[in-house]
């Protein structure tokens, strides 16, 4: 017999903290993981020169600028460019050919984050001649990443990385024909994201803008429970058009989904999906 | 009045356990080579490894321990279900973590003590899904990892244990965890992999 631990104090401030941030702020946690959530909210608190998780509640209640402190700790963007390097060589191979037929594409980059994926997208619809035709929408729930994200500022000491994921990716081209660095920064080309709408988007609480074409959605669901994979997965279903095409993280499925038998796998190891 | 330290026997008294998380780094694959193969089918227990390796490559740990193995191998899933009897790998470029209701989920968080998966942060979320009814142990490495989590481990409970550093391929991590906070054994590989064998699940 196991006996599972019953939840702890933190465990139900966290709870009623996440309630506090919806009534007030109408940011929507409550379906998220709980462990990487519980983590995130610890290492806030104790950042944040709070010694409880109730104390946090407080102030984040009482303190509109507390909470959007709060919220740059609970959307923590860890992104890379051309993060997954195959998954763009799938795109290449079964998505752009067919996006390629359409007279005009609308894609959704779903919790952008700091827009490294828009960039990486932007570069392989270039490269494939899809850019000028495309409007991109860059969603994401946190606005300081995504101030982040249309600058296109990016630390010159990880342009090593990203240059080794372009070239893994089938990239064309010499990486830096795409920046100019300028002390430790990489300026991207402003040319690459002026189709790119940028707007604050909720998967959790908001719903479908835009009829479009493809959405990629990498890494985001993960910090999701079940019911609100689903609920996201229900607004990309809805979102794109007659056989659209998605593309989720590497370690994301849709298999146990209700969703799942909408779709038909196109690169299983790449997860990219296309509706049925 | 003689000091003997504590036997496995006396640390496994009255103890229940529900999964197994072991933790490596450098030299990990080679000591767990000596520890795994030996779980019989019918283990009852679910045993959760976390080694370091290459992120934004994948490995072949799943294929090639199941070719030793007479348990299911299987790289964790995010929101899957853990199953006893099954020897599970954190997947390379993501941190894994234990939910309350013991299932796994996945995270993209940044990498800590330069690791990603970091044994720490599987650690630290199994010690608070499983409470006292987890074990944890650590084994070779170049690294700090694994030190907070398994004094998170003790802290709820749970059953700690070292690799005997004098017999680690590198003694950094079993000697950070020691001096993190004393485990219930300090053992060689043979020894632990007894240990494992002892552990039941009732």
């Amino acid at each position: 017999m196991s006996e599972e631990a019953g939840p702890s104090d933190v465990d139900i401030e966290v709870r009623i903290l996440m309630e506090a941030i919806f009534l007030k702020y109408s940011y929507d946690f409550r379906d998220y993981t709980g462990a990487s959530q519980k983590r995130r909210v610890l290492h806030a608190m104790t950042e944040m020169g709070c010694s409880t998780v109730s104390q946090l509640q407080s102030r984040v209640l009482h303190e509109p600028a507390a909470f959007s402190q709060l919220l740059q700790y609970l959307t923590i963007p860890v992104t890379e460019m051309f993060r997954d390097p195959s998954y763009f060589v799938s795109l290449r191979e079964h998505v752009l050919p067919v996006l390629s037929t359409y007279p005009s594409l609308k894609i959704w980059v779903a919790g952008c984050s700091t827009g490294e994926e828009v960039f990486s997208l932007a570069i392989l619809l270039k490269e494939e001649g899809l850019l000028e035709r495309s409007i991109i929408y860059a969603t994401d729930i946190n606005p300081q990443s995504l101030e982040k994200a249309k600058k296109g500022v990016f630390p010159l000491e990880n342009m090593r990385t990203y240059t080794a994921n372009y070239q893994a990716a089938g990239g064309q081209h010499a990486f830096s024909d795409y920046y100019t660095a300028a002390y430790s920064a990489a300026l991207f080309d402003r040319s690459l994201v002026e189709n790119v709408t940028f707007a604050d988007h909720s998967l959790a609480t908001d719903s479908v803008f835009a009829e479009t074409q493809f959405i990629s959605c990498r890494n985001v669901m993960i910090y999701f429970k079940k019911k609100l994979q689903e609920r996201a997965l229900g607004l990309f279903h809805d979102s794109l058009c007659h056989r659209g095409f998605l593309g989720l993280g590497s370690k994301e499925s849709i298999d146990f989904s209700s969703y799942g038998p909408r779709f038909e796998v196109l690169a299983k190891r790449d997860r990219v999906f296309r509706k049925r | 009045m003689m000091h003997t330290p504590p036997s496995i026997e006396l640390a496994l008294q009255g103890r229940t356990t529900g999964a197994v998380v072991i933790g490596a780094s450098a030299g990990g694959v080679n000591a767990l080579m000596s520890i795994l193969p030996a779980l019989p089918r019918g283990f009852p227990i679910p045993v959760i490894v976390v080694l370091h390796v290459m992120s934004n490559r994948p490995n072949q740990l799943v294929e090639v321990f199941q070719q030793r193995m007479a348990i299911p191998v299987r790289e964790a899933g995010d929101k899957e279900e853990v199953i006893p009897g099954t020897l599970y790998f954190a997947p390379a470029g993501y941190h894994l973590l234990l939910e309350h209701d013991r299932s796994f989920s996945l995270s993209c968080d940044a990498p800590l003590h330069y690791a990603r998966p970091a044994i720490d942060i599987t650690m630290e979320t199994a010690a608070d899904a499983y409470g006292a009814a987890l074990a944890g142990v650590l084994l070779t490495g170049a690294n700090e990892d694994g030190a907070a989590g398994l004094a998170a481990i003790g802290r709820a409970g749970g059953l700690t244990v070292v690799q005997e550093p004098r017999q680690a391929q590198v003694d950094v991590m079993p000697l950070h965890a020691i001096r993190a906070r004393q485990p219930d054994l300090v053992l060689p590989l043979e020894e632990i992999r007894r240990l494992l064998l002892m552990l039941e699940n009732r």
